[in-house]
């Protein structure tokens, strides 16, 4: 088995294993970590196609992989605004659950700004 | 000895995947997550992708292993509250056979893909003299693709304009993250007084050499915001009051700056962003001189988050 098709297995299994977390597990910074692990799983399977476009003394193919840096970015960016939602939803809350049958302590405790 | 080391890489990776999602501490789960992140620093240099190596690395390990150790910390205890959440076994089940469902199809894209594999490689190698830049991914990054890395300088200050935004009414304008404490002989300030004027030129070496070799702006600025936070974190500079116009001012230079070397193409060049002949390098180079402060004071502020005191110190 040649490299780029050996890290594009392993790539189709990390966005199965994230895809599991992220579904099963109720933690919101378990579901953010488990989405970035789906995520690097698809950089990963781009970048193996990346590789199997080496050509003209390139080792790659460079658009995707100039699009997998700007991906990782925004990625970060995204995993960022997720965290700080998640920080807020906690102040205000008190919990961090995010299940609607959830008794609502939010409006009794903490009152609104 | 190489496939065997491959072969290992993987299953490392995938062993610390599967750390990252069942591990019962959410702390634990983060530090798997972040030795995973270094490891696939190793995938993309087999992959050839040196300049996805250094992204990785500085961005996908680093800076968002340290966003989410700073938010398992914050978020300690309410493991035990989401666990009692936790779905049943029927729904368990649906969710393993799905995902593997996924990866099946997946697994089977990969063994099928087209033989030759299409590539824009020659493409790029044949049009690269006219950018005048000798990394081909940069060339892509600020010329064949520029449209996408000014989205993506745009995403980047619409997400920490989303940051701020979920600011207390009471805090508006004041400065992110919390008071760090100084302590002048402990080993932190020492690291972050020793460290930074090595990180400092590393990083700008990176942005730097990114033109001809592997590095760029994202990879350099991301070092400078490390030092930046480091800084911060031992308590010997505080994070700048949100409302600050010099701070406003240089968040938004950057990706300005790129949309008026688009407009000087739209008249000059008949395209938005397209470089006149014999101006591409130097106006590459303003656009990566002006996004590199923006970026690196983006980067630092999403990491210290959403203001939770007044811009008094």
């Amino acid at each position: 088995m040649n490299v780029p098709t050996l890290f594009g297995l392993c790539a189709a299994a990390l966005v199965g294993i994230g895809l599991y977390g992220l579904i099963v597990d109720p933690h919101p910074l378990r579901k953010i970590l488990a989405f970035n692990v789906v995520g690097s799983g698809v950089f990963v399977l781009f970048g193996a196609i990346a590789r199997r476009g080496a050509a003209a003394g390139m080792g790659g193919d460079p658009v995707p992989q100039a699009l997998l840096i700007t991906g990782i970015v925004v990625a970060f960016s995204a995993t960022a605004l997720a965290v700080a939602l998640l920080k807020r939803l906690s102040d205000e809350a008190g919990s961090v659950t995010l299940s609607s049958d959830a008794p609502a302590r939010a409006k009794s405790d903490a009152g609104h700004d | 000895m190489i496939v065997a080391l491959n072969v290992g890489l993987v299953a490392l990776i995938l062993g610390l995947a599967v750390w990252a999602i069942v591990a019962r501490e959410p702390f634990a789960a983060v530090v798997g997550f972040i030795a995973y992140g270094l490891l696939l620093t190793l995938v993309w240099v087999q992959l050839h992708g040196i300049d996805v190596a250094l992204t990785e690395a500085a961005i996908g390990g680093g800076l968002t292993g340290a966003l989410l150790i700073g938010a398992a910390t914050r978020l300690r205890g309410t493991e035990a509250e989401a666990r009692a959440e936790r779905p049943g076994p029927a729904t368990r089940w649906l969710a393993a056979a799905v995902s593997v469902a996924v990866t099946l199809a997946l697994a089977a894209c990969v063994l099928v893909l087209p033989v030759p594999a299409p590539t824009l490689a020659p493409e790029v190698a044949a049009h690269m003299a006219a950018t005048e830049v000798g990394n081909p991914i940069t060339s892509v990054l600020l010329a064949f693709r520029a449209m996408d890395t000014l989205l993506e300088a745009i995403v980047l200050l619409f997400a920490l304009i989303g940051v701020w935004s979920l600011t207390p009414d009471r805090f508006w304008g004041g400065r992110p993250g919390l008071r760090q404490g100084y302590d002048a002989n402990g080993i932190l300030a020492y690291a972050a007084r020793l460290l930074p004027p090595i990180g400092i030129v590393a990083g700008i070496y990176i942005f730097w050499v990114g033109a001809d070799r592997p590095g760029g702006k994202f990879q350099g600025a991301t070092i400078l915001a490390a030092m930046w936070l480091l800084v911060m974190m031992a308590g010997l500079a505080d994070a700048p009051p949100i409302r600050r116009t010099w701070l406003r001012a240089l968040l938004v230079a950057g990706p300005l700056a790129f949309i008026a070397v688009g407009l000087v193409g739209a008249v000059r060049a008949g395209a938005f962003l397209a470089y006149p002949p014999g101006l591409a390098k130097p106006l590459i180079l303003a656009i990566e001189f002006a996004l590199m402060p923006t970026l690196t004071l983006i980067l630092g502020l999403m990491l210290v988050g959403t203001p939770q005191r007044g811009d008094t110190p």
